[in-house]
């Protein structure tokens, strides 16, 4: 039974009041008919007595207070699922979008999710194998992970983050891998790149495209991310796969709850975003994880453009107080050449100590990434020191440690873009480049380790 | 039952009309699902409500139900090893029964109604007891015994006693109060917005001993103290209080993760029945709670769970007990309080939060300290409360920090600068402060040595002139340093990489004993020390540090804590390696152990 009003009683940017409302429920989904004919969706944010405040997922340009019907469906806003969804692409409200079939649905999922339950939980402790050296050896990721790459204007975050996709198995032979992917504002080109890129590794069709581009409505992208995400759970939980969802870019994502947040009146936290920032991100990152008992997982990898480069920024501010670690991708890097230019001391995998290690990687795992961190971030420090007061100015120590932070840079993070490398050779790398610092100096690295790895190619 | 219907829905906020009699902080029942919540505001006819559960299909005309009584905790047997929501609600039952995601309008009580626990008496009929009194004792797990106290408002003489297997709610005692008989069972209610009563309030005497080594020796916490940990993110607050709940020597552990990530709850569940608890040797759970308001829960439930953990720690305390009570992080509790202030259209103060934040947090924090408890017996207990701060952007100037900063005594600063070099913890040296120092340095000259609170200041002198030194490096070059400030760069370095640096990580590494940590002081200290004689003596700096004994320091904190003799046979070989006039041999970088004999047999 669904009610229809034509009680509009004002448009504000995207939100429309309406009055005379009976039995309206908070977030329930709504359907608005412009005058035009055209239909298109909405959900309830507040509801005092018979007055009703929804916001519009279309732009509500082409309004008007007397014409504009609003029908309430007694729902929310539902993703219809199904095996099939897989190689297939939506719009940002997932609606298909590529000429394909009817999907008919098995089930309509509410995008909304739940929360899981702690202690329903299980700790991430797979190791992915990226094939990045920067990654791995020093920022693994685990499976079941929320790690955001944090990107500004003009980096190659997209790159990165479609050679993760392609190396880490996740878009290899097994069917049991999938990727969703959703995109919030970004170009057409942007986009495209990706689809193109799905489609010549054959991968489409372990797939799921959600696309919201950047002449979009602004709105429809708050929907996005759930979406994306409700079809990574039925994907993982109730087909037993492992997703990989990329979300990107969750800064235009920001701006639009924003946008509603303004328009709303509501009192804003730190420059204008709403207070409840925090709280929505969790909404999103949180439904990254396994599950006890469950075979599938969900990793996730949102990618965010730092606006002016500041990591300060409420959007990574808050993205980095939830999600588990962050990869930084450096301009000064970049600038020099270095592809993929990843910042790896600010860089982070909180959940690296479980994945890695003896049995899951190497038992010299943790220790030399340590050691490599803490030498080059002393290089970095000494290199800064000669740019002051000149190379003579250094102690030998620091001269080393200079000469191994450009050899770090050069042979460790450096890599090409198709370059898969193993653990093992990522890890051998890292064994070599110490080679460069007096044996005194490697405090973090176990003795035995470093005649092991170290030091049995130079004895033979 | 008092019913009303809903007037207004604006997400967790609800508004209700026509109950009859409402109070504030009363409980109420909302829509078909009886959502949980609680009245936060009374203007005429209307309550306003925060709901603690997801209020999606609620709308107006929809019942709310007042249960007409507060929030409250169950406080009895079983607390122990459970895992709840913000509002008492015991995960893991709520697991079994209705599967992986939280579900609506769930009631589970916080005690089981159906495990039974040995009761012993230690009163019998004819006693007189008062509230705080010791009826009798359950074995709650393996290493606490549940005291089983009279509850508030009880008092009189014991008209009949029992032992045996009960469930918590079993008459166990009936005290005759003259007004009539009040039967006793072993659970007893209490809203977790008030303070549970005491006798009096005593100041912290003792220290409460981490195993972390920049806090013990450093930046004490006292039993009974409060402290907090502001920190950007990625800098280690959660890693070093999780820490603390492990390897402090407090026998309660309460740990609130406060609108945190769900993994970390997990991690404490997997880790702790696995990990041993140093003084016990059981396992760390049987002394823990968990309460646990991750970020994607909902938000008004997050804004209690720190009351439900307070009152839950009091409760210990009553008993007798030395509690910590730490909650990760608080700023997401006042982020809920900010939220729901919103909603309420308050007059917003700094950056949007309600004026009320700084006593709200004050209030928090006074819950905690060393008191003598009710109960003739004048036991005393204490809680520690430990709270993580999450600053954005860093800004410690923000009003959450500051708010805390304004009550708490113990300040760790988390520094982003050291834990991008993998410094861990990432606590500044020069910047965080303790303000139980005097109590704890008695502690120490007592139980550890005497000469532990000079060492310290000596330690902490040479850090600070460090920060002064590298000042002059920057700006002039190493050159400009005399031997002696070489020196004591060196020391510095040594200071911080082999003492104040502990992986939390490293079974060997993540707990330090006091009187290992002061050996540890001691010998980097020593080495100084006797560097420093040797240059008095016109040796050159060069010829001192590069000595193989340095390598020894630096993994002397991976002695084990059972052959703590160790530390005498370095403080030897370093006055020997120091004191010897003899180049030693190149070969020395790749084969230590040559190393020290050929300077021995030169010495
Ligand atoms: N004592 C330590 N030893 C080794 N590693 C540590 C230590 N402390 C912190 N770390 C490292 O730092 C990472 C981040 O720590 P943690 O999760 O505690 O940060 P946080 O300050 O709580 O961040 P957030 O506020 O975002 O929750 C950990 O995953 C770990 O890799």
């Amino acid at each position: 039974m669904v009610k229809e009003y034509l009680t509009v009683k004002e448009i504000v940017g995207p939100l429309i009041l309406l009055q005379g409302v009976e039995g309206a429920k908070y977030n329930e989904l709504v359907e608005v008919e412009f005058p035009d004919g055209s239909i298109g969706l909405g959900n309830v944010l507040e509801v005092e007595e018979d007055v009703v405040l929804l916001q519009s997922f279309e732009t509500t340009s082409g309004l008007n207070i007397a014409e504009t019907r609003v029908r309430f469906t007694g729902r929310s806003l539902e993703l219809p699922v199904c095996k099939d969804i897989l190689g297939r692409v939506f719009d940002g409200l997932g609606r298909p979008m590529d000429k394909g079939p009817r999907v008919i649905p098995e089930k309509k999922l509410d995008i909304n999710g739940s929360p899981i339950n702690p202690f329903a939980r299980d700790y991430p402790t797979d190791f992915i194998q990226t094939g990045i050296s920067a990654i791995d050896g020093l920022n693994p990721l685990v499976r079941g992970q929320k790690l955001p790459i944090f990107s500004g204007a003009g980096l190659p975050h997209n790159r990165i983050a479609a050679q993760i996709a392609r190396q880490s198995g996740v878009l290899g032979e097994t069917e049991d891998f999938a990727v969703v992917f959703a995109t919030m504002g970004i170009t057409f080109e942007e986009a495209d790149f990706f689809i193109r890129e799905f489609r010549t590794q054959a991968a489409l069709e372990r797939a799921v495209l959600f696309i919201n581009l950047a002449d979009d409505p602004a709105i429809e992208r708050i929907a996005t991310p759930r979406m994306a995400l409700t079809a990574a759970e039925y994907l993982a939980y109730e087909q037993n796969m492992q997703v990989l969802v990329l979300l990107t870019d969750m800064t235009y994502y920001c701006e639009a709850l924003r946008e509603i947040s303004a328009a709303r009146k509501e009192v804003p936290g730190r420059r204008g975003y709403p207070g409840y920032l925090y709280t929505d991100l969790a909404s999103i990152y949180e439904r990254a994880g396994r599950i006890k008992g469950a075979k599938g997982s969900i990793t996730q990898i949102p990618v965010l453009s730092m606006p002016d480069d500041d990591k300060t920024h409420p959007i990574p501010d808050l993205t980095g107080y939830i999600t588990e670690g962050q990869i930084i991708l450096s301009r000064e890097l970049q600038r020099r050449g270095v592809y993929p230019p990843l910042d790896v001391l600010p860089s982070l995998s909180r959940l690296k100590e479980k994945g890695i290690g003896e049995g899951k990687t190497r038992e010299d795992h943790s220790g030399l990434s340590n050691q490599l961190f803490s030498a080059y971030a002393r290089g970095k420090e000494a290199r800064e020191l000669a740019v002051i007061l000149g190379e003579a100015a250094l102690s030998e120590e620091d001269k080393l440690y200079v000469k191994f932070s450009d050899a770090f840079e050069e042979r460790f993070i450096r890599q090409g873009e198709y370059e898969n490398r193993s653990i093992e050779e990522t890890l051998s790398i890292g064994w070599e480049l110490l080679k460069i610092l007096p044996r005194s100096e490697l405090k973090r690295v176990k003795e035995e380790q470093i005649k092991k790895y170290m030091e049995a190619g130079v004895s033979r | 039952m008092k019913e009303g219907y809903v007037v207004k829905v604006a997400g967790p906020l609800v508004v209700a009309s026509g109950l009859p009699d409402p109070k504030m902080y009363d409980l109420v029942k909302v829509g078909e699902d009886r959502l949980m919540g609680e009245i936060i505001e009374l203007r005429g006819d209307r309550a306003s409500i925060q709901v603690y559960e997801e209020t999606s299909g609620i709308g107006p005309g929809d019942v709310v139900i007042s249960t007409g009584e507060p929030l409250s905790v169950e406080l009895g047997p079983g607390l122990l090893t459970s895992i709840y929501d913000g509002v008492q609600r015991p995960l893991d039952t709520i697991m079994d029964k209705y599967g992986n995601y939280i579900t609506r309008g769930v009631e589970e009580p916080g005690l089981s109604r159906t495990r039974k626990w040995n009761f012993r008496a230690l009163v019998k009929v004819g006693d007189a007891v008062e509230p705080g009194d010791v009826l009798g004792t359950v074995p709650e797990t393996k290493v606490i015994t549940h005291r089983i106290m009279v509850p508030a408002g009880v008092e009189g003489k014991i008209t009949h006693i029992r032992e045996g297997e009960f469930t918590v709610e079993d008459t166990i005692a009936v005290v005759d109060s003259g007004g009539g008989d009040v039967q006793v069972s072993m659970m007893q209610k209490w809203p977790v917005r008030k303070a549970r009563l005491y006798v009096e309030k005593r100041p912290p005497v003792e220290p409460l001993v981490t195993g972390q080594r920049i806090v013990d020796t450093f930046f004490p916490i006292a039993k009974g103290g409060t402290a907090c940990v502001p920190g950007p993110f990625g800098s280690g607050k959660t890693v070093l209080q999780h820490a603390i709940a492990k390897w402090a020597n407090s026998q309660i552990v309460i740990f609130v993760g406060c609108g945190e990530r769900g993994n970390e709850m997990t991690d404490v569940l997997q880790e702790f029945p696995e990990l041993t608890d140093p003084y016990s040797g059981e396992p760390l759970m049987l002394r823990t709670v968990l309460i646990a308001n991750t970020s994607n829960m909902p938000v008004a439930a997050r804004e209690a769970s720190v009351y439900t953990g307070i009152t839950l720690a009091e409760y210990y305390r009553d008993m007798g007990y030395d509690v910590t009570l730490q909650a990760d992080s608080t700023s997401r509790w006042a982020e809920a309080l900010r939220e729901i202030s919103g909603r309420l259209e308050e007059m917003p103060g700094e950056e949007g939060y309600p004026a009320y934040l700084g006593t709200r947090l004050a209030a928090f924090y006074e819950r905690s300290g060393r008191v003598v408890c009710l109960g003739k017996d004048r036991r005393e207990g204490s809680i520690c409360s430990i709270g993580s701060v999450s600053p954005p952007g860093g800004d410690l100037s923000e009003p959450v920090t500051q708010a805390t900063l304004r009550v708490v005594k113990v300040f760790w600063a988390l520094e982003d600068r050291l834990a991008f070099a993998r410094h861990f913890p990432a606590i500044s040296w020069m910047n965080s402060y303790s303000l139980y120092l005097d109590q704890t340095e008695e502690y120490w000259g007592d139980e550890v040595d005497a000469t532990y609170a000079a060492l310290r200041e000596e330690a902490m002198s040479i850090l600070q002139r460090e920060a002064e030194l590298q000042e002059i490096v920057r700006l002039i070059g190493v050159e400009a340093l005399s031997d002696q400030e070489r020196l004591l760069m060196e020391t510095a370095k040594s200071l911080r990489e082999d003492f104040l640096q502990q992986n939390a990580f490293d079974d060997a590494d993540a707990f330090t004993s006091l009187r290992k940590q002061f050996l540890l002081l001691r010998l980097i200290m020593r080495f100084h020390a006797v560097a420093n004689q040797e240059l008095e003596k016109g040796r050159g700096v060069e010829e001192l540090l590069d000595l193989p004994i340095q390598e020894e320091i630096a993994r002397a904190k991976f002695m084990p804590e059972d052959q703590l003799g160790g530390f005498d046979e370095l403080e030897e070989e370093l006055v020997r390696q120091l004191t010897a006039r003899v180049e030693v041999p190149q070969a020395r970088i790749h084969e230590p152990s040559t190393a020290v004999e050929t300077a021995a047999e030169g010495a």
